[in-house]
């Protein structure tokens, strides 16, 4: 973990209520993909968790839906203005487990974290499938940007309005994939645990306290006992997670 | 100007009066990931009960104005594990005295915790937390009565040999009552203040943020409580006084020496700047400069 002071480079938005933000600075501490920072803002009090999009050449790029008072704040900086950030946090996911075909499953502000492992994995010369779910048409992003990666990418849509018409479990026909990681809404991580025979890793949600492991705020129960979400996660294997 | 920070609590001398609060300094090893932890005068490790607990279900962290509730409820490996895990792993990267933060259920409970504390070389005082606000349902604590405080503390302190601190609740009616019963009680020193009692709404579901409703709100908000709370029990009992509740900067560690407070817990701070600690030990020199104080025991108590 490293905190330090960040630059905007660019702020913008992807879709009505999703924004991109890039930033330089020191990224050494970001390790692996599917890790997150943690954005000290003005006014509020806890920092607010946000899930690395990628992260090259100490340039950082984060995709985060405005949902309250934090990302709203954020939606109004311009670049040049700066950030205190802790970077580095989390285990992210682990990319040794991957065979030769992986399969990425991403929904709504789920899918940001998959952009660097798809790179991280095609850089490796890994076949990649990605699956990407949005409820409708207009909140989709990055389908364009995951297919410049060499991905075979599937949209699936609960609305129909592009791609498969329902959730992403209903697209995943025919892909033969070895090993599967995903990022999403638990309920969308519960159906595709049920859907799948392969073994996988899932990215979980939790409010968070400080989002370093000091404060067992995020704490969840796992085969492997008890993990904080922040520092133990927020990545779990398949093996592990305890539905409750 | 030699300045002088260093404070004596309860026989044993600290460099300085600064001591990260329980609860938001786990066992002291992450955060000797990111400094050296020896700076600091003590701190106060994860409040630890007989048996291992996950605490209360999630979400159980909220956002407040210049704070932040928590309902973990104590959540710990249990004192066996503290004893056989913990504190070898801290032995690795603190070479200072500890404070045991102390919970439970029971007498029984208390008594048997601290007992296994007491017993270790690296703990200096066991802070005896009978203030939880986020077990027994919400609120109802031994720290809440006189009483039941008292016959917390007279247990523990007959069966134990180290300094005994009572950590006080807020959340209740008068302060110096409890102080005094702990006091008498035969406690060693006093720690002050534990969290308030809050609560969150979340507009959209109409149901509380947190799932065990309510929490103990921290953070900056709650310093002047803090300071209020500190003044009436130094005023009013003969043991040496631990403040915290909200601090932020080495001015608020002045505030509450000046209240009567003879060292002071970091608490929330540390959660949203993991180098808090550290940062307000380095910036006392320039503090004590400005307000001309040259030991930092000079002015514990001063304000009258």
């Amino acid at each position: 973990m490293k905190q330090s002071i960040f630059e905007i480079i660019e702020n913008r938005p992807l879709t009505d209520s999703v924004m991109l933000m890039r930033l330089s600075g020191d990224t050494s501490d970001v390790t692996a993909p599917g890790q997150f920072v943690n954005i000290k803002l003005e006014g509020l009090f806890l920092r607010r968790p946000i899930s690395v999009c990628d992260c090259k050449d100490g340039i950082l790029t984060l995709i985060y839906k405005v949902v309250g008072k934090g990302t709203e704040q954020m939606k109004g900086m311009k670049a040049g203005e700066k950030l205190d950030i802790l970077t580095g946090l989390g285990n992210g996911y682990n990319m040794s487990k991957a065979g030769d075909h992986a399969l990425l499953v991403g929904g709504g502000v789920g899918v940001p974290p998959m952009y660097m492992l798809a790179r991280l994995l095609r850089e490796e010369g890994k076949k990649v499938t990605v699956i990407l779910g949005f409820n409708t048409k207009s909140e989709m992003f990055y389908e364009e940007e995951f297919k410049e990666l060499g991905c075979d990418v599937r949209v699936a849509t609960a609305d129909g309005s592009y791609g498969i018409k329902g959730f992403v479990t209903n697209a995943l026909d025919g892909i033969d994939a070895d090993y599967f990681y995903t990022c999403g809404p638990e309920p969308m991580l519960k159906a595709l645990y049920n859907a799948t025979s392969i073994s996988g890793q899932f990215s979980f949600e939790e409010r968070m306290g400080c989002g370093f492991g000091a404060c067992m705020g995020c704490s969840c129960k796992t085969l492997y006992g008890n993990k904080r979400i922040c520092k133990d996660g927020p990545v779990l294997e398949k093996e592990e997670i305890i539905w409750e | 100007m030699g300045m002088n920070t260093k404070v004596n609590l309860l026989g044993i001398e600290l460099d300085n009066p600064i001591i990260p609060a329980s609860g938001t300094f786990g066992y002291g090893y992450e955060f000797a990931e990111l400094y050296d932890i020896n700076i600091l005068g003590t701190f106060s490790f994860k409040g630890t009960t007989k048996e291992p607990r996950f605490g209360n279900p999630t979400p159980r962290i909220a956002e407040c104005p210049a704070g932040m509730i928590n309902a973990v409820g104590l959540q710990n490996p249990g004192v066996e594990k503290v004893v056989s895990e913990e504190l070898p792993r801290l032995s690795q990267c603190f070479n200072k005295k500890v404070m045991a933060n102390v919970g439970g259920f029971t007498v029984e409970e208390y008594v048997y915790t601290a007992k296994k504390l007491d017993a270790c070389d690296q703990v200096g005082w066991l802070e005896i937390n009978i203030s939880c606000p986020n077990v027994h349902g919400g609120g109802v604590n031994f720290g809440s009565y006189p009483e039941s405080a008292a016959e917390i503390i007279e247990a523990v302190k007959k069966e134990v040999t180290k300094p005994v601190i009572a950590k006080l609740s807020p959340n209740v009616t008068d302060i110096v009552a409890i102080a005094k019963a702990v006091e008498a009680a035969g406690a060693d020193g006093i720690s002050l203040i534990n969290t308030l009692l809050g609560m969150r709404i979340d507009l959209n579901r109409r149901r509380p943020v947190i799932a065990n409703k309510m929490g103990g709100f921290s953070g900056s908000a709650i310093l002047p409580v803090a300071v209020r709370m500190v003044y009436q029990v130094a005023n009013a009992v003969d043991l040496p006084v631990i403040g915290m509740g909200g601090v932020t900067t080495a001015e608020d560690v002045l505030e509450l020496m000046m209240a009567g407070a003879c060292a002071v817990e970091v608490g929330a701070a540390n959660l949203v700047d993991p180098y808090a600690s550290r940062d307000i030990i380095l910036d006392l020199p320039r503090v004590m400069e400005k307000y001309r104080i040259e030991n930092l025991t000079d002015i514990i108590g001063a304000c009258k």
